[in-house]
């Protein structure tokens, strides 16, 4: 869920879709502006934080990878849980992975929270001799389930900004938080647990 | 061996978008495969099978370590007996049918542990957290209460001094006596021997040292079990020093997070830390596959493990890590939990309307000879809809009647809306890892479901943690080292 104060959100953001539909590369692009030919699976790194300033806050998300474990469906319901924003990739040059992005939609209206946001990004438009996927057939189906559409490149950066933009500006503002949040443990030492300490 | 293990294969990377993989060999033949064939095809370090929360962290420990890891189960969720059911689940799970009653709300707010347990918040499973950063998957919050149960009343478990002089658990000179021995346990130290006024811990007993601080009975009996955590009396005649140590660790442990036990538990309930590991381990380049039926552990003649047979596909490894429910031939019962899950509309009566909170129930208050638990969270840590509670009654089963042998626990309670009763068997495994390559999880089998559950009847992590990490050195040849972690782990609020 996306959390407020003074203008400041926290939003998580998770990425859907299937393997090979450019899902790290787009972050990888927005968070280092960095894209590999070659990008093996992500390892050790699943997990960015990246903030963007809108016109009337700053929304810091917390982008949550697959990590591999869509591969064989074995996502985790804590992957969707509290999420305040999905990406659905695919791969305009495969079909396959249009099919199957629709499907992780899907997915999401059953496991995520109804007030996500939900943005359906067809990756590789720098690919368009390689096309198989029209932006027409993509963007009927995006305004038919509620989602935003876009047509990206993580190679060339083409819109790869643009979509997270989006995001924010749709992020519901003053959310009212249901429950006060918890705590996340750190690895850090807190001055209050040393006072607390001294007892006698 | 084969011819084939001659040949010298160079496999290039593709871009991950790629199903193939480039393979080569003899720099003059190349060829593709695909990679969810080289998926069984390869040889693991490790095969895990099952996803109970002690798979789930060495899956994620070996991850790290760099092992091939491949973590399967038969199941279609995570976390096996350690995962959160919803209210569908749950009335699948022991009434037979899809069909709570409305009244209860949401299905989908319900996440009822199977094996409900608080976290020390100083302790182990704490430390393995921030080792590995998967704390920065989880939420957690401070358990509201720690209640001993004692003369048929309920009490706040007093674990300072300060507390000590308080507590209407004590008479007035016996609270007088308490609080001097925890001014010696807080102010123990191993590397200082003046802390020690001339006592051995590693010799003395802690029956002596408490008869040298003139604790009454009733004192040792909340002392050793609220808050040293010991779950019968045999710790009496041991050496002192673990007692010692235990008390520390609920001080220090109540002190981190100043709520009002030493307790944390995560929102969303225990089925959130299975999951959690279970992503570090993929993070690290673990393959993830659920729903897998079977998972037959093939041997060689020598009766090694080699392999994981499912759905007519075997893959290879080098060792095998489960829990007993895969490997039944090659673990031993050791006792049985009785256990009741309880859904109410209102606290635990007489505990300060704690939230969430936990109340010991001594075996000697009972006449048992193993000690009673209640647990009870509710939908200030994200496990219920609003209004709703729900409470659970442990103990190391004595009978096969657990309705009869929890009753004095469960009218502690109150009105329950619902309630369920269930025995589970305990297991342990009882092979020569060193022969058969196989590492198996302390854990229980439910008699009647054909389950199987991972833990002891106690209601704190250590012991867990305990078995983890001794496999982990079985596994690895290593020790991991935690110590480091303890003394910076802290919190910080979510903004």
């Amino acid at each position: 869920m996306a959390t407020t104060g003074n203008n400041n959100l926290n939003a998580k953001l998770v990425l859907l879709g299937d393997m090979g539909a450019g899902k790290s590369s787009l972050v990888l692009r927005f968070v280092k502006g960095q894209f590999l030919e070659f990008q093996e699976s992500t390892i050790g790194a699943a997990f960015f934080s990246q903030t963007l300033a809108v016109n009337d806050a700053t929304v810091k998300f917390e982008i949550w990878d697959t990590a591999g474990q869509e591969r064989y469906h074995s996502l985790a319901p804590m992957y969707y849980r509290g999420a305040a924003a999905a990406i659905i990739v695919y791969d305009i040059t495969s079909t396959e992975s249009f099919t199957r992005a629709k499907k992780w939609v899907q997915e999401l209206q059953k496991q995520g929270n109804p007030s996500m946001v939900m943005a359906f990004a067809g990756n590789k438009a720098d690919l368009e001799e390689k096309r198989k996927v029209t932006a027409e057939e993509a963007r009927l189906y995006a305004e038919e389930n509620g989602l935003f559409f876009m047509e990206t490149s993580a190679k060339n950066a083409t819109n790869v900004n643009d979509v997270f933009y989006e995001i924010a500006r749709r992020l519901p503002r003053a959310q009212p938080s249901q429950n006060p949040a918890g705590m996340v443990l750190v690895d850090r030492p807190a001055d209050r647990s040393q006072a607390a300490k001294c007892c006698s | 061996m084969g011819p084939a293990e001659d040949l010298f294969f160079t496999v290039y990377k593709l871009p991950i978008y790629s199903p193939w993989l480039l393979v080569s060999y003899s720099s003059t033949t190349t060829f593709y495969v695909s990679k969810s064939y080289l998926i069984m095809d390869v040889e693991y370090d490790v095969i895990v099978l099952g996803t109970g929360l002690k798979e789930c962290i060495l899956s994620g420990l070996l991850s790290v370590d760099g092992l091939k890891v491949l973590h399967m189960d038969r199941n279609d969720y995570y976390g096996g007996e350690s995962s959160s059911l919803n209210l569908v689940q749950l009335w699948k799970r022991f009434r037979g049918d899809n069909k709570p009653p409305e009244q209860l709300g949401s299905s989908k707010e319900y996440n009822v542990d199977m094996i409900p347990k608080f976290m020390m918040a100083n302790g182990a499973l704490v430390r393995v957290l921030i080792h590995t950063d998967v704390t920065k998957y989880l939420n957690f919050k401070a358990v509201d209460g720690s209640f001993v149960y004692n003369k048929s009343k309920i009490y706040k478990v007093p674990a300072t001094d300060v507390e000590a002089l308080k507590s209407p658990l004590m008479g007035l000179f016996e609270k007088r006596r308490a609080r001097k021995f925890f001014i010696y346990v807080q102010d123990y130290e191993d590397n200082d021997p003046k802390s020690h006024e001339g006592l051995d811990l590693t010799k003395v007993k802690a029956r002596d040292i408490i008869s040298k601080y003139g604790l009454d009975d009733n004192t040792v009996d909340f002392i050793g079990h609220a808050l040293a955590l010991h779950i019968d009396d045999s710790y009496l005649d041991e050496p002192a020093l673990d007692f010692i140590k235990r008390m520390k660790l609920y001080a220090e442990s109540l002190a981190r997070f100043e709520g009002g036990s030493p307790y944390i538990y995560p929102l969303y309930g225990l089925g959130e830390l299975p999951q959690a590991f279970a992503r570090l381990s993929a993070v690290y380049g673990g393959t993830y596959m659920l729903n897998k039926p079977e998972c037959k552990v093939e041997f060689d003649a020598n009766g090694k493990a080699f392999g994981v047979t499912s759905e007519g596909e075997t893959a290879k490894c080098k060792k095998v890590v489960c829990d007993p429910s895969y490997l039944p031939d090659k673990v031993k019962k050791v006792g049985k939990v009785a256990r009741a899950i309880c859904i109410m509309s209102h606290p635990i009566p007489e505990t300060s309307e704690s939230h969430s909170v936990q109340v010991i129930l001594p075996q000697k208050q009972l006449g048992r000879k193993s000690d009673m638990y209640l647990f009870c969270c509710s939908y200030t840590h994200n496990v219920a809809p609003k209004g709703k509670y729900i409470a659970f009654v442990s103990t190391e089963a004595e009978t096969d009647q657990p309705e009869a042998e929890l009753k004095p626990g469960i009218e502690l309670l109150g009105p329950v809306d619902e309630i369920f009763y269930e025995i589970y068997d305990r297991y342990e495994p009882i092979n020569n890892h060193d022969e058969d390559h196989c590492f198996i999880s302390e854990a229980s089998f439910l008699s009647f479901l054909y389950y199987y559950v991972s833990y002891d009847g106690t209601t704190h992590f250590e012991s867990t943690v305990q078995d983890v990490l001794a496999m982990y050195s079985k596994i690895t040849g290593k020790v991991l080292d935690l110590s480091v972690d303890l003394s910076a782990a802290s919190a910080a609020a979510e903004e």
